[in-house]
């Protein structure tokens, strides 16, 4: 198998606080993994490092063979990591589709003056933007509404929306930060056949964060645990599952 | 995407017509001096709240220093024309050019500031400008540039008036103007989606101070003089106000912000002790019962008055 991501023993200290501390991990091509742990477990900080919204304290973080460490986080998206966020943040006032159409700016090629003048590649390029933008909005039964301001949907489709907006930057890494959370039983379970389904039809590999064990023993192929910054296991769902530390972290909550 | 083409072209001819209904009611003294040289004033305040709407409504940076770069414009423009003797359109480019540079390289360090703290720098950066040009013996110091012929007339401001809209407009419908508007709605998002926040911070802004240049060569090159006492910061925040008050992040608003100030302003000159009353009167009372502006952030059109029709204006061309 091809490795995409290479995380060598990266830390992330705050001040007294070792939020993250020597984790490593891979990610291979095409495989969908999981990435669990308690409540400020240090899940996000690690997404953090990973997008360039932080930049490791120690530690190297490597992707397709070139070094993350010190990219900004549109460098690294170009790079073709793309991630939603644990607390919603999409671009609220605008319309939804504009939310995908910003997405694909990236992938532009026209110039300021063509775009001001309104001549050469402007019309079939901004043409070729709305149709992807509304074939991706299709997939995720967003098209109806394409026209409506973001803000205004249901919190579901929000979510459904920012990783609409993640895949339209192309990316060959997604990044889910608990991307159920809020959702319904039904939702949450429509949600996660998506995401093994967005992994085969996209071709890519997907690392989600998720609070829930259940939920990622279910579609995860791997799994990584941490606890207070550490990661205390990795595995198979099976061997995570049996783990005594893992069952340990959780605590009176119910492992299935 | 030929519904677009064939809404500019129309309002394109829009456009054409009401300058030459315009034009007809000046050249037939319908409209008398007085107020010909309001709609000449209008038409600058329309570019400079247009232009600042791009930084302040479009971008969400929150900059106070435009009369800074309309001072620039209209002393650059007047060197051209009194100093160098050359031609007005040429007054016009350099104008907006070095505007547009003094914005680029204001904008480079001050953009990675933000809220507050950009507001009170663009502040500062405005006044440090004025205050170069009362030093600046050259240009003529405290007494201002004088003897600046008149080149700008109604037909000049309303065409590059009608440029900067129609540039302004596709610029926002377009990537580098999206780009723009998800930094306002959120900047690490953007971050995250592949803009390079910095980079289209200080495209916009020195979008911005270069049109406002613009407006400065229009401005000196129809009162004749260019004096440090017409761009202190009370001209900047003029600006904002008209820009405010139609709504952040609204071509209309903008554009009926400054005609609405403007014209009040005009319409009062015959009382003028009541003219900052009434002023401040209307500002509050708006401020009260609408504080996102007349506009909010949408844009006039047809749909705004039918009922539900209210979607986001701005992204109804894209349909
Ligand atoms: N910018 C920051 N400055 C200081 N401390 C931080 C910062 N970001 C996160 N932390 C701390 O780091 C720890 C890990 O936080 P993190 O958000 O990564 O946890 P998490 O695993 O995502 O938790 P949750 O399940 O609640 O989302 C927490 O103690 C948090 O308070
Ligand atoms: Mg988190």
């Amino acid at each position: 198998m091809e490795e995409l991501l290479k995380v060598n023993d990266i830390s992330m200290v705050f001040g007294g606080l070792r939020a993250v501390s020597n984790f490593t991990m891979e990610i291979n091509k095409g495989e969908l993994v999981g990435l669990i742990g308690p409540n400020g477990a240090g899940k996000t900080t690690a997404f953090n490092m990973l997008t360039g919204v932080y930049e490791p304290t120690e530690g190297t973080i490597t992707f397709e063979g070139n070094l993350v460490n010190g990219k900004k986080p549109y460098q690294v998206t170009a790079m073709g990591m793309a991630r939603t966020f644990q607390n919603i943040r999409l671009f609220s006032e605008l319309s939804v589709i504009d939310n995908v159409k910003i997405a694909y700016n990236m992938h532009v090629k026209y110039s300021l003056p063509e775009a001001v003048a309104r001549f050469g590649r402007y019309f079939s390029e901004e043409e070729e933007i709305i149709n992807k933008a509304l074939s991706l909005l299709k997939i995720f039964k967003l098209d109806d509404k394409a026209y409506e301001q973001a803000k205004n949907l249901p919190y579901g489709e929000q979510r459904r929306l920012e990783i609409a907006r993640a895949l339209a930057t192309e990316p060959k890494l997604l990044l889910l930060d608990e991307p159920a959370a809020g959702m319904n039983p039904q939702e949450t379970h429509e949600l996660m056949e998506m995401i093994r389904w967005i992994r085969d039809e996209f071709k890519l590999s997907i690392l989600l964060i998720e609070h829930d064990m259940s939920l990622v023993m279910n579609v995860c192929e791997r799994i990584y645990v941490l606890e207070y910054g550490c990661c205390i296991a990795q595995g198979l769902p099976e061997e995570i599952k049996s783990n005594k530390r893992v069952i340990e972290a959780y605590l009176g909550e119910e492992v299935s | 995407m030929n519904n677009i083409r064939k809404r500019d072209i129309m309002s394109l001819i829009g456009c054409f017509a009401l300058y030459v209904v315009m034009q007809l009611m000046i050249m037939f003294e319908i409209i008398g001096p007085f107020w010909e040289l309001n709609i000449v004033l209008i038409g600058i305040n329309i570019i400079l709240s247009v232009s600042l709407n791009l930084i302040n409504g479009y971008t969400g940076q929150f900059s106070i220093g435009h009369a800074g770069f309309l001072a620039v414009g209209a002393y650059t423009g007047a060197i051209v024309t009194v100093k160098l003797g050359l031609p007005f359109e040429l007054a016009l480019i350099v104008g907006t050019i070095c505007a547009g540079a003094l914005g680029f390289l204001i904008g480079l360090p001050t953009l990675r500031l933000q809220g507050d703290y950009l507001a009170i720098a663009t502040l500062g950066l405005g006044e440090i400008i004025r205050i170069c040009i009362l030093n600046i013996e050259y240009v003529g110091g405290a007494s201002g540039l004088m003897g600046i012929p008149r080149h700008t007339n109604f037909a000049w401001v309303f065409l590059v008036g009608v440029i900067v809209i129609f540039f302004i407009k596709n610029f926002v419908n377009s990537a580098p103007g999206r780009a723009c508007l998800a930094i306002r709605e959120n900047e690490i998002a953007a971050e995250t989606m592949g803009i390079d926040t910095t980079k289209y911070k200080v495209m916009a802004f020195t979008l911005g101070a270069a049109f406002a240049g613009t407006a400065g060569v229009l401005f000196s090159h129809y009162f004749y003089i260019a004096h440090p006492a017409s761009f202190t910061f009370m001209r900047s925040f003029d600006i904002l106000t008209m820009v405010v008050l139609g709504g952040l992040g609204s071509m209309s608003g903008a554009i009926t912000g400054a005609v609405l100030l403007t014209g009040i302003s005009a319409f009062l000159a015959e009382y003028p002790e009541w003219r900052m009353v009434i002023y401040s009167i209307t500002l509050i009372v708006l401020m009260l019962y609408r504080p996102q502006g007349l506009f909010g952030n949408k844009e006039l059109s047809l749909k705004m008055f039918k009922l539900g029709g209210g979607n986001n204006g701005r992204t109804a061309e894209g349909k």
